[in-house]
């Protein structure tokens, strides 16, 4: 069929009636920020992997010592040094209670007549490592939170103080992070356990003595970004004050980064709290923490192996978790700052 | 850039004066003292021995003069080596560290620039993953954790390296080198994958590849030269993660290094121990993270050296 292409039929055409009252109506629901980041963060496969990984760490550090059979204090002497032993996954030729004794494979268990079931075996005293790793891990993971928290607070309180204020205070306030900048952190952590009584609260504040600098410096650097920009003229202009400026309008604006940050100060502490008690610096029995296991382990590696093994993978999955769940978050959230 | 360089002295002697002064009054807090652990001693014994080492004179005047020797390089004597000088004890044990250190440094950073520039060139593939697996493997799992593995595989199961101790030669250091060598080469392959893909979608590897340079000269001649140079920024954090592991990798493979007497030290309250490594530890970070500043000031012409603030 042929058709005139420059005469038409008029029936080729149809008229569209465009009600110009809904011109404006936005078609797509909006999105606010944080939904916009879930949406992100959600494509991001590592990122969530990592957060089932840790919502699982943390259930089991609370869950774990109560759904073990034992206790992790109780000594028991004669269940002392015993390899894992799990029901069901015995019969798989792994975790079966078999352990090398003067160079034999033997079943442990079968030999000291123990009939109960040690999922991560014992220790040289005889304690459920299941039990104790689990503990470990609450008070691991307690520190690093806590440490992260006042590190937070203090970095966003001193930058924000800073930043927004400017002038003489900005000034004194900056020589004295320069000079505390320069101070190794590992150096005066050092100096203050050896100052303090070794204990949780004596780890936490030597982490968090010079671990708020980098949050303060980050956040002042937003806020001098933020507090010349129009919409904040146009709220002080309208009379605004200082603290609902702060609060709604500065705040909400770098909240993204400060969550960032404080995602990756979380690893930052564990290491340091499983460092200082690897060296004999942080916790003292009883108490114990993922550091302390390991460094327990570490005197018993070449006979132990299993009392090493168990909390070296919780803390190194705990680790990972975390650097992954920040590096997502941190494409989430800030997607100009990726790297 | 002199004026730059001036006030950065300064900083450095004013943070470097806080910190010796800092160590020492913690030092004097510290409860107990060498001479009260170390053996029974009748009071007029202890009097003798306070008086040998200056310890009955009062705080100002012991700090007085310990600034007045630390001006001249006297980090004072220890009490646990038979009243050896610190300063030669730091440099009696100076070797196996900075050889560790060394060698630890070279292989992660090498390593890790050839991880990073395989991710970069084949972004989205397999290598590209497999790069950055092991990158966040060596930023997650503590050095400590990483060296008992090393130790326990390789030299008490295989036999392949000595387990310890520092009297094999070269084969002593191989283990230690690579527990160190973990952080720098995740640090370095991470940070050279994101400044390659960076240059890659810059205009003039675009003006490059039109002009016909293969893909060879392009990854090599531009981009990498150009992803380098930031990589000199992370040095000073490097050099300082080294020194936190070598505390720990020195211990466990019982190298007789500076970072394993620290903590020995401190285990049996030798302060003027503690307190020359300290400052010694403390010197040269200050001095790497400043070299670092002014070097890459010189060899990155775009950055302009100033007031140094962000």
């Amino acid at each position: 069929m042929k058709h005139d292409l420059q005469k038409p039929p008029a029936s080729s055409f149809e008229r569209i009636e465009i009600d110009s009252s809904h011109a404006e109506r936005i078609s797509k629901p909006s999105l606010s920020f944080w939904q916009d980041a879930w949406l992100r963060i959600r494509k991001n496969k590592a990122a969530i992997v990592s957060m089932f990984i840790l919502a699982f760490i943390i259930i089991m550090a609370f869950v774990g010592p109560m759904i073990s059979p034992h206790d992790s204090e109780t000594q028991t002497i004669t269940h002392a040094n015993l390899p894992p032993k799990v029901p069901g996954i015995e019969k798989l030729g792994i975790m079966n209670g078999v352990g090398t004794l003067a160079g034999k494979e033997v079943d442990l268990y079968e030999m000291k007549k123990v009939d109960t079931y040690y999922w991560f075996g014992t220790d040289g005293l005889g304690r459920d490592m299941f039990s104790r790793v689990w503990e470990g891990t609450q008070i691991s993971l307690f520190i690093a939170f806590v440490a992260a928290l006042i590190d937070m607070v203090i970095g966003v309180a001193y930058g924000g103080i800073s930043g927004y204020y400017g002038g003489r205070v900005d000034d004194i306030m900056q020589r004295i992070v320069e000079i505390l900048y320069g101070i190794p952190t590992l150096v005066i952590v050092i100096l203050m356990l050896s100052f303090m009584d070794p204990g949780i609260t004596a780890i936490i504040i030597a982490i968090t003595i010079t671990g708020w600098i980098g949050m303060s410096r980050i956040v002042r650097g937003q806020v001098l970004k933020f507090k010349n920009q129009e919409f904040v003229l146009a709220s002080r202009t309208l009379g605004a004050t200082d603290s609902r400026i702060i609060t709604k309008h500065i705040l909400p604006n770098i909240l993204g980064i400060i969550i960032i940050n404080t995602m990756f100060t979380i690893p930052t502490a564990i290491f340091f709290e499983a460092f200082l008690s690897f060296i004999g610096l942080g916790l003292q029995p009883p108490d114990a923490s993922l550091g302390t296991l390991i460094n327990d382990g570490y005197k018993l590696i070449k006979f132990q192996p299993h009392i090493l093994l168990y909390p070296s993978i919780i803390i190194s999955l705990l680790m990972i978790a975390f650097n992954l769940l920040g590096d997502g978050l941190r494409d989430a959230l800030d997607p100009k700052m990726k790297d | 850039m002199t004026k730059y360089i001036t006030r950065r002295i300064f900083y450095m002697f004013i943070t470097f004066f806080l910190i010796a002064t800092a160590t020492f009054f913690l030092m004097k807090a510290l409860p107990g003292s060498p001479i009260s652990s170390a053996s029974k001693l009748s009071p007029t014994q202890l009097a003798v021995v306070e008086a040998k080492y200056g310890l009955d004179q009062p705080i100002p005047v012991q700090y007085a003069k310990y600034m007045l020797n630390l001006a001249q390089g006297d980090l004072g004597n220890s009490f646990q080596f038979k009243n050896a000088s610190v300063t030669d004890l730091i440099i009696d044990r100076l070797g196996p560290s900075l050889i560790l250190g060394t060698q630890g440094l070279v292989l992660g950073v090498t390593l890790g620039i050839l991880l990073g520039m395989i991710a970069a060139l084949r972004q989205n593939t397999i290598w590209d993953y497999g790069s950055t697996f092991v990158a966040i493997i060596g930023i997650s799992i503590p050095s400590f954790v990483f060296a008992t593995f090393l130790q326990y595989w390789l030299a008490v199961q295989w036999e392949l390296f000595p387990v310890a101790l520092w009297k094999d030669g070269w084969m002593s250091s191989v283990l230690p080198s690579i527990a160190l060598a973990m952080g720098p080469l995740a640090t370095a392959s991470r940070f050279i994958r994101t400044e390659m893909i960076e240059v890659l979608s810059s205009d003039y590897i675009t003006l490059a590849k039109s002009k016909g340079a293969n893909g060879f000269e392009i990854a090599f001649k531009h981009a990498f030269r150009n992803a380098l140079i930031p990589l000199v920024t992370v040095l000073g954090p490097l050099a300082a993660g080294l020194l936190t592991g070598s505390l720990v990798i020195e211990q466990i493979f019982a190298i007789p290094g500076i970072g394993e007497q620290f903590v020995k030290s401190i285990m049996s309250n030798d302060f003027s121990i503690i307190m020359g490594t300290t400052l010694f530890f403390s010197a040269f970070l200050i001095v790497v993270i400043f070299l670092v500043d002014v070097l890459y000031g010189i060899i990155d012409p775009r950055i302009r050296l100033s007031g140094g603030k962000d």
